[in-house]
């Protein structure tokens, strides 16, 4: 599904992803792990598209196709959605019109017709329900004063509004609280299928014994140093990441 | 596409003006100039009584006394007024019994502006006397309105029907001798609307005027008074837009409010007049006076979206004379390319326990200069006044430009007065979360842009709100974005 091969990117002309090479296929979890300023926000935005990063070497195809012209709306209208570690505010426009315009703007791209009102209301009822989200929320303005784990369900939400077939959570479980990193990952559980797929960047095991990967990665300055099964986690978290830049180191 | 500054004022240069096209409709038009035989001619013509005739040289007479204000936060090439012709009327103007009979070329007009007269049709209870180049040339819903007693026709009819209050009121609240604007408008008016709602009477559909510069060379002088008798409320809806010219088009209208007692008046204007190509040549100068007079209790809103013209001069302004009246200003002024803004309202607070609300939205793009000038004044007598502002100015790129000059002056120890102002940019992270939710990048300004004005959108009579968000959009395609 998503193809990452020798990718170089970087900001400034400081180099930030020095030849990442990644495959995931439908059906199945990656779990990207390392440390603070690694690189796995940039390599999540780059995925998605963003513009600020340059992409000086390497291919990303999704579905079979090279993606690395097409801008970031064309990228999402292909089923990459992006969980941002960030959410952005944006004043004055409501989850629900922001996620009505998205949804349309997808449609459109695609050839559809609006979605019907019913339709769009029915979808907002179910997926809120499935994230427990209270519907007096998703009239207030886009993240504009949500708390840290408000926004992270917010983006979940929105995954579930537009069924993307790559997902990449980029610590989704920081900012929640126990409860809500439970029905996020039940909800993102829900979600999966065998023909879709998710990436989970997280520093914490725990995330992971709710979304289970079958893969985890180790991302240091820039490069994928170690790939494992889920016990890579535990080891992680029990060690630190020391011994992975030794090993790298020699 | 992800957006960065370079690409956004890219965009911006491209925008041209989408309603930029000229009916060609036969006119009457007066050589160009203006002397008191032009001010004399333009009364005859539209055959008025000698006080009328004797109300504009007198304004004429102050205006040749006046220079033109030069405060405003803007500058432009002052026009020539011996350069412009002063009356235009189309040829063709029988009064028509429904909008079928109307020009099909003025139809196709409105087709154009995306307010095909089918649409209107639709909207029922929207009752549209179409200004074009200054004199009316279609009145429908006149007869619902007749049996409440409501008045709704051309300021010209209105000085042939009912005199005893064009006479009693014009001139009332905008004296003829307010500014230098407003003794040009007074002397050579050449028509506009008026509206009469009678005591008690609650007009039971928007009121809706669309204007439209039509003319090359023909400055537009609108007139417009709308008095609430007692206890009445009215909704009045003013759109214009005007087509594409090369050299800057004069526009100096009048609106006169007059809410008796316990009345309300809703005023509400869209405004796409043309604003200049991307050079910053061409557009309309809009020098505009717009006032409303509050008595006992009576309250008046205007609410008003401006996009176009090239230069703005525009304060919409409310007395607040009698006790317990109530003025509110909600605004969007959106300028971009070379286009200049300078726009706010004047609160003037004269009676007790009197309420004013401000709320304006600046949106700049391009090389734009957009300034909020506004005026609360707090007089002596007026106990307990109080008044609420908030400002806010979204800027797009690095060039343009967003000013707040807010001036408070009380003369009374009990007003109570809040003022607040912001300005932010639309950041490349919103853009960029936007794109990444399959929203691009135009769509995603246009959103951000809505969600910035929305208290103000609120505001506006549902018929109107959509085509406001259209030409929000529409002003910003391509152009903020
Ligand atoms: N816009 C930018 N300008 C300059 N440097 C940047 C920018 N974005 C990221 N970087 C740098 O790139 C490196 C990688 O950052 P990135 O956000 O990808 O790290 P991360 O692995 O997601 O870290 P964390 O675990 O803290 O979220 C950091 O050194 C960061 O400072
Ligand atoms: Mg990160």
């Amino acid at each position: 599904m998503l193809k990452i091969e020798n990718l170089h990117a970087s900001i400034d002309d400081k180099e930030i992803l020095r030849g990442i090479n990644l495959e995931v296929k439908p059906g199945e979890v990656h779990a990207i792990m390392g440390p603070n300023g690694s690189g796995k926000s940039t390599l999540s935005s780059v995925i998605a598209g963003n513009e600020d990063f340059e992409v000086t070497d390497g291919k990303i195809s999704f579905l079979e196709e090279d993606i690395a012209e097409l801008a970031p709306e064309e990228r999402a209208h292909k089923g990459i959605f992006l969980s941002f570690q960030y959410p952005v505010e944006i004043p004055g426009v409501s989850v629900t019109n922001f996620m009505k315009t998205a949804i349309n703007e997808s449609r459109r791209a695609q050839g559809l017709e609006d979605m019907p009102a019913n339709e769009m209301l029915k979808k907002i009822r179910e997926k809120s329900e499935l994230l427990e989200i209270d519907r007096k929320f998703l009239s207030r303005s886009l993240n504009q004063g949500f708390s840290g784990g408000e926004k992270k369900r917010n983006e979940i939400f929105q995954m579930a509004m537009l069924e993307p077939k790559l997902a990449i959570l980029d610590e989704t479980d920081s900012g929640l609280d126990i409860d809500a990193l439970r029905i996020v990952s039940d909800g993102v559980n829900r979600l999966k299928s065998k023909d879709n797929a998710v990436v989970v960047i997280t520093h914490y095991q725990r995330l992971l014994e709710y979304i289970v990967p079958d893969y985890v990665h180790v991302l240091l300055n820039g490069r994928i140093v170690k790939s494992g099964g889920k016990e890579l986690a535990l080891e992680l978290e029990e060690k630190g990441y020391d011994w992975i830049k030794q090993e790298v180191a020699v | 596409m992800a957006y960065t500054e370079e690409e956004l004022k890219k965009e911006l240069e491209t925008k041209e003006y989408e309603y930029g096209f000229y009916t060609d409709i036969e006119s009457d038009t007066l050589p160009v100039g203006l002397n008191e035989d032009i001010v004399r001619a333009i009364s005859l013509k539209k055959n008025e009584p000698a006080w009328m005739t004797e109300w504009r040289l007198e304004a004429y007479r102050a205006w040749t006394q006046m220079e033109e204000p030069a405060w405003a936060n803007v500058t432009y090439e002052k026009p020539d007024f011996q350069a412009i012709s002063y009356y235009s009327a189309p040829m063709k103007k029988p009064k028509y019994e429904s909008l079928d009979e109307v020009d099909p070329e003025l139809l196709d007009t409105f087709k154009k502006l995306g307010i095909s007269v089918d649409e209107q049709k639709k909207l029922a209870g929207v009752a549209v006397d179409i200004v074009m180049d200054s004199v009316s040339v279609a009145t429908t819903f006149k007869k619902t309105l007749a049996e409440k007693g409501i008045i709704f026709c051309s300021i010209s009819e209105a000085i042939q029907e009912h005199p005893e209050l064009v006479k009693k009121y014009i001139g009332t609240v905008v004296p003829e001798r307010d500014n230098f604007y407003a003794a040009l408008n007074s002397a050579v008016f050449s028509d506009g609307s008026f509206c009469y709602i009678p005591k008690g009477v609650r007009c039971p559909m928007e009121l809706s005027t669309y204007f439209r510069i039509n003319q090359a060379g023909t400055g537009q002088f609108e007139r417009t008074l709308v008095i609430a008798d007692e206890g009445s409320y009215v909704s009045y809806l003013e759109g214009c837009t005007a087509p594409t010219r090369d050299e800057n088009q004069l526009h100096a209208a009048v609106v006169e409010l007059i809410a008796l007692d316990d009345a309300e008046i809703k005023y509400s204007t869209v405004q796409n007049w043309y604003p200049g190509n991307k050079e910053g040549k061409g557009g309309v100068f809009n020098f505009v006076t717009k006032r409303g007079l509050c008595e006992k209790n009576a309250k008046i809103s205007w609410t008003q979206v401006e996009t176009g013209s090239a230069v703005t001069w525009k304060y919409p302004s409310c007395i607040l004379k009698g006790d317990n009246s109530v003025g509110e200003f909600y605004s969007i002024a959106v300028t971009n390319n070379y286009q200049q803004a300078d726009t706010g309202t004047k609160m003037i607070h004269l009676g007790k326990n009197t309420k004013s609300t401000i709320i304006s939205k600046g949106i700049s793009a391009g090389k734009s200069q957009n300034s909020y000038r506004g005026l609360v004044q707090v007089n002596s007598r007026a106990d307990n006044a109080r008044n609420f502002s908030q400002c806010d100015s979204l800027l797009m790129g690095n060039e343009c430009g967003a000013h707040t000059f807010p001036y408070i002056e009380t003369k009374n120890k009990t007003a109570q007065i809040e003022h607040e102002a912001t300005t932010s940019k639309i950041g490349e992270d919103q853009i960029f979360y936007c794109n990444q939710r399959g929203i691009d990048t135009e769509k995603a300004i246009a959103l951000i842009v809505n969600g910035f004005s929305k208290e103000v959108l609120n505001k506006l009579p549902m018929e109107f709100a959509v085509e406001a968000q259209k030409l929000l959009e529409i002003s910003l395609e391509g152009s903020v974005g």
